[in-house]
């Protein structure tokens, strides 16, 4: 391979998907068409909890246009048992069955779906159904079912285990800080409605256009669902308008397409509202209990980290959110619980960075408290607990230089310039905060199938089942192969978000990256092998004699390492073999790492507040990260700085409401749910620090998609904390909670 | 598969539930003249997409709250889901589909690949849109004045900042 002088990987590269984004011609899964086409508009729950008694369709039928209307009633035969609803990533419990049956599990179910030849007509009808229930009482309010809530089970994500003894460390420590942090229930709001076309072909196959981070993972759920063989069902999704998390399972309207294509024999479309896409998952509300024991030198005796997190009554869902505690400082005592409220809401879902952005917000809050406490610089009180090993397992680091994100992070933000004490810093009326904290996520991988087709005419399509929701990886996956097989960018073609191709797991845990480089560089090497293979037959064979690894591709040609005047065009190679193409077809697993692996950042945020009104605004962040090797200079920028927006966010503006009477969702809109706009995000600096990696995966890389928005909510809060006096401790901060 | 237990029900019977009868409506859409027999419910949005299949204009609400649907109606950026398609009968409409000339991408495309002013793209063809507009008005903007004269158009991916230097090459600043 030509990593001696890699081109591509690393550089600037612009998405090679951008002029079809930019100009209209991406499509994404409402965008597909077919004669014929019956269109889905889907009714909900206005009850939290109990069973439909009846569903009144006949005034819907009536009205013109209107084709069918399926309820649980008439709809097509689905599989019964929970496990074939069980997706890739379900958590435990027993999944929700959209349009199964008369049970009523959370306001904004789906219990129908109208059918219409035009969406107007549909959606019309749907006004015209008349539901009569039998309700039950349910219960929505999370903040009441503290002290109901049942200890998480014990399973992958449980907490992990204590170490030491943290009631007595607690009590010796000279100085303590214990506080409760809450984080609302927040919604994922993409800005493509979910959606799916499923379209019948001429041999009675279905192919499926969903919004999906993974098309093998939705392909295989309905295959389980509907009893559909392999060959016969395609999903597709080369385009996603964002995910965040919320396409990792599928979906209701995946489902309610296909019973409407199956249904109608006819080709079928579902689009759900703004508001119904905010009963599809959401990142939970979690109450936080951080205690912290310190020597009056700042060094940590104990941390106790107790939370309680929101799921629904049918799965239990969490993600060991309190374990990010233990592992980040150095600590001879730790200890976590974690307990479920379980709500009649529907199942929580990943949501970027879950687990880390909420949890490492309390605890970033918290070592700001401490920093306070120990009158210390809150960088010199991280410092001074810099782990080298992970602390759980006490393995020492694939590699870890955090201790640069501190360092360069805080020299690009000025930080020496910061005066410790609250309320210190003005200009005019506002008043001047700088807050800093950590971030921390996973380096992961996960095996991949890649297919690379090599031409003659010097051309490789390289394909895998994975997506791109928007992270780059289209172009990240074509800057590898041109390296790997010594091709300029503009010969690469890249096929993804399609079942058929190449196995993949979903796009999620920002393992995609790591994962499909490293499965190209490892395919482009059976390829290397093969072109040097083929070049060898050639009479006079310049390359005669050499191996695989003395051979590299690079400029069309299969080019000796020692002696780069020893080469032979693949071009020539494969036509003296009477070859058009050659193709390969690997497998790469990853073996669990011997090492600690993670990404780490160090976050440093500017907030100016009128001191009057509490309006606040985050005028600078530099978020410097160390997360091995760098694909795509311009592309991990935009990952980090799209992290960066949504820690504001979390910070200042997101709060899903759920109203305890009726148990739904008030704000279930993205005018009255808030999100940041253009004038609220201001100057964002990335800085990648140079992290070596020889030990996680043959490239080096471990991904990006999560740490941008891990600590950039406690950066915030405690730069409020420094330009006001004012600990908030419940998110978001908004201007009433400065005032108080 | 189960049978459905569909019911044969002449359509329309009581005409409360009788959809709008269809109008003829003009729209000239890039440049193309297209008469259009629309349900006076069709949004302008709804027709371009279902009707035109210009699906580069984006559906992210439905409600004016996010300006995917962005366009340019006689050169004024509205929200397409806002406003029915009867009610432009006859009015000039550029959607992205229509910015690129003879293969070229517009000034404000180009920005926007330059400073990947975008990741999933969804929210590109209304902010593209929306910039489009927002330049035709002819003011000198600070950077503070491109953010909130673009703050009608959400990209939840977070590409703000590339977005506003994305505008300003197309300015010509950079």
């Amino acid at each position: 391979m030509s990593l001696s002088a890699p081109t591509c990987i690393g550089a600037s590269v612009s998405r090679i998907d951008g002029p079809a984004k930019v100009t209209g011609a991406a499509k994404y899964a409402a965008e597909y068409v077919a004669p014929d086409l019956a269109h889905g508009y889907v009714v909900t729950s206005r009850i939290a909890r109990g069973r439909i008694r009846r569903i009144d369709v006949s005034r819907a039928r009536r009205v013109a246009g209107v084709i069918d209307v399926l309820t649980h009633d008439n709809r097509p035969q689905m599989a019964a048992q929970d496990d074939a609803y069980r997706d890739d990533v379900a958590p435990e419990g027993a999944p929700f069955r959209p349009l199964y049956n008369d049970r009523i599990l959370f306001s904004g179910q789906p219990i129908a779906v109208v059918l219409a030849e035009d969406p107007e007509a549909a959606r019309f009808a749907a006004t015209l159904l008349g539901v009569d229930y039998d309700e039950e009482p349910h219960v929505t309010d999370f903040l009441g079912q503290r002290d109901a809530a049942v200890a998480a089970p014990k399973g992958a994500f449980g907490p992990p285990p204590a170490r030491g003894s943290v009631e007595t460390a607690l009590e010796a420590a000279p100085v303590r800080h214990d506080a409760d942090y809450y984080v609302p229930a927040e919604t994922h709001n993409p800005m493509e409605l979910y959606a799916t076309t499923a379209i019948w072909d001429a041999d009675g196959r279905l192919t499926v256009y969903d919004k999906t981070q993974g098309v093998q993972n939705a392909h295989t759920y309905l295959c389980g669902v509907f009893g559909l063989k392999p060959e016969d069902l395609r999903v597709m999704s080369p385009y996603m308008g964002g995910g965040f998390g919320s396409g990792l399972r599928p979906q209701y309207q995946v489902v309610l397409a296909v019973l409407a294509a199956k249904a109608l024999r006819r080709p079928a479309r579902v689009v759900l509202t703004r508001a119904q896409m905010f009963e599809l998952g959401y990142r939970p509300a979690m109450i936080q209990r951080i205690s912290l024991g310190a020597d009056a030198d700042g060094t940590l005796r104990a941390i106790a980290h107790d939370a309680v997190t929101m799921t629904s009554r049918y799965e239990d869902f969490y993600r060991q959110e309190t374990g990010w505690s233990g592992l980040l400082y150095a600590c001879a005592n730790a200890s976590y619980a974690h307990r479920l409220a379980r709500l009649d809401l529907p199942t929580p879902c990943d949501m970027r960075a879950p687990s880390a952005a909420t949890g490492v917000y309390a605890l970033e809050c918290a070592m700001d408290e401490l920093a306070v406490a120990l009158n210390m610089d809150p960088i010199a009180l991280r410092l001074k607990n810099y782990s080298e090993r992970d602390q759980h397992s006490g393995d020492p680091y694939s590699s870890k230089n955090l201790r640069a994100c501190y360092e360069q992070g805080a020299e690009a933000f000025g930080w020496a310039g910061r005066a410790p004490e609250p309320r210190a810093m003005r200009d005019g009326d506002e008043l001047i905060g700088w807050g800093m904290a950590t971030g921390v996520w996973e380096a992961l991988q996960m095996s991949i199938g890649v297919r690379i087709v090599l031409s003659a005419n010097g051309h490789a399509e390289v394909s895998c089942a994975t997506s791109d929701i928007g992270t780059g990886t289209y172009t990240i996956m074509a800057q590898v192969a041109a390296d790997m097989l010594g091709l300029p960018l503009q010969d690469i073609s890249i096929r993804l978000g399609d079942s058929t191709l190449p196995r993949s797991p979903v796009e999620g845990g920002s393992w995609i990256a790591a994962s499909v480089a490293n499965g190209i560089a490892a395919t482009a090497d059976a390829i290397r092998a093969d072109v040097l293979r083929l070049a060898q037959g050639l009479p006079h064979a310049p390359l005669a004699g050499a191996g695989p690894d003395d051979v590299e591709l690079a400029e069309g040609c299969v080019v000796s390492r020692a002696d780069p005047s020893r080469r032979t065009p693949i071009a020539d190679a494969l036509r003296h073999a009477r070859l058009e193409r050659i193709e390969r077809e690997h497998l790469t697993e990853f073996a669990a790492p011997k090492l600690a692996h993670n990404t780490h950042s160090a976050v440093f945020a500017e907030v100016r507040i009128d001191e009057d009104l509490g309006l606040i605004r985050v005028t600078r962040v530099v978020s410097a990260v160390a997360a091995g090797r760098i694909l795509n200079a311009k592309t991990a920028r935009s990952q980090i700085m799209g992290g960066v927006v949504w820690g504001v966010g979390m910070a200042l503006h997101e709060e899903t409401l759920i109203d305890p009477a009726f148990g739904r969702i008030m704000n279930a809109n993205i005018a009255d749910y808030h999100v940041p706009v253009n004038a609220d995000i201001h100057d964002i600096e990335v800085i990648f620090v140079d992290e070596p990696d020889a030990e996680i995966n043959h490239l080096g890389v471990k991904g990006l998609g999560e740490i941008g928005i891990v600590g950039v909510a406690a950066a915030i809060a405690n730069a409020v904390y420094h330009a006001t006096g004012t600990r908030v401790r419940d998110l978001p901060i908004t201007l009433d909670k400065l005032r108080r | 598969m189960t049978q459905l237990q569909t019911t044969e029900v002449p359509a329309a019977k009581n005409p409360s539930l009788a959809p709008p009868d269809k109008l003829a409506v003009t729209l000239i859409v890039n440049g193309v003249e297209q008469t259009l027999r629309l349900a006076p419910w069709t949004t302008l949005l709804d027709a371009l997409r279902d009707h035109l299949n210009l699906t580069g204009t984006k559906k992210g609400c439905d409600h004016g709250q996010c300006g995917a649907c962005t366009v340019l109606v006689e050169g004024r950026r509205i929200n397409s889901c806002l406003t029915f398609a009867v009610m432009q009968d006859g009015a000039r409409i550029t959607t992205i589909e229509g910015l690129a000339r003879n293969g070229v991408l517009h000034p404000l495309q180009q920005a926007f690949t330059d400073h990947d002013a975008f990741q999933c793209g969804y929210c590109t063809p209304g902010q593209i849109c929306s910039a489009a507009g927002l330049l035709a008005e002819g003011k000198p903007l600070t950077r503070d004045e491109i953010r909130e004269a673009m703050s009608g158009n959400i990209c939840r991916c977070g590409a703000y900042p590339n977005i506003v230097a994305a505008i300003e090459q197309a300015m010509g600043r950079t």
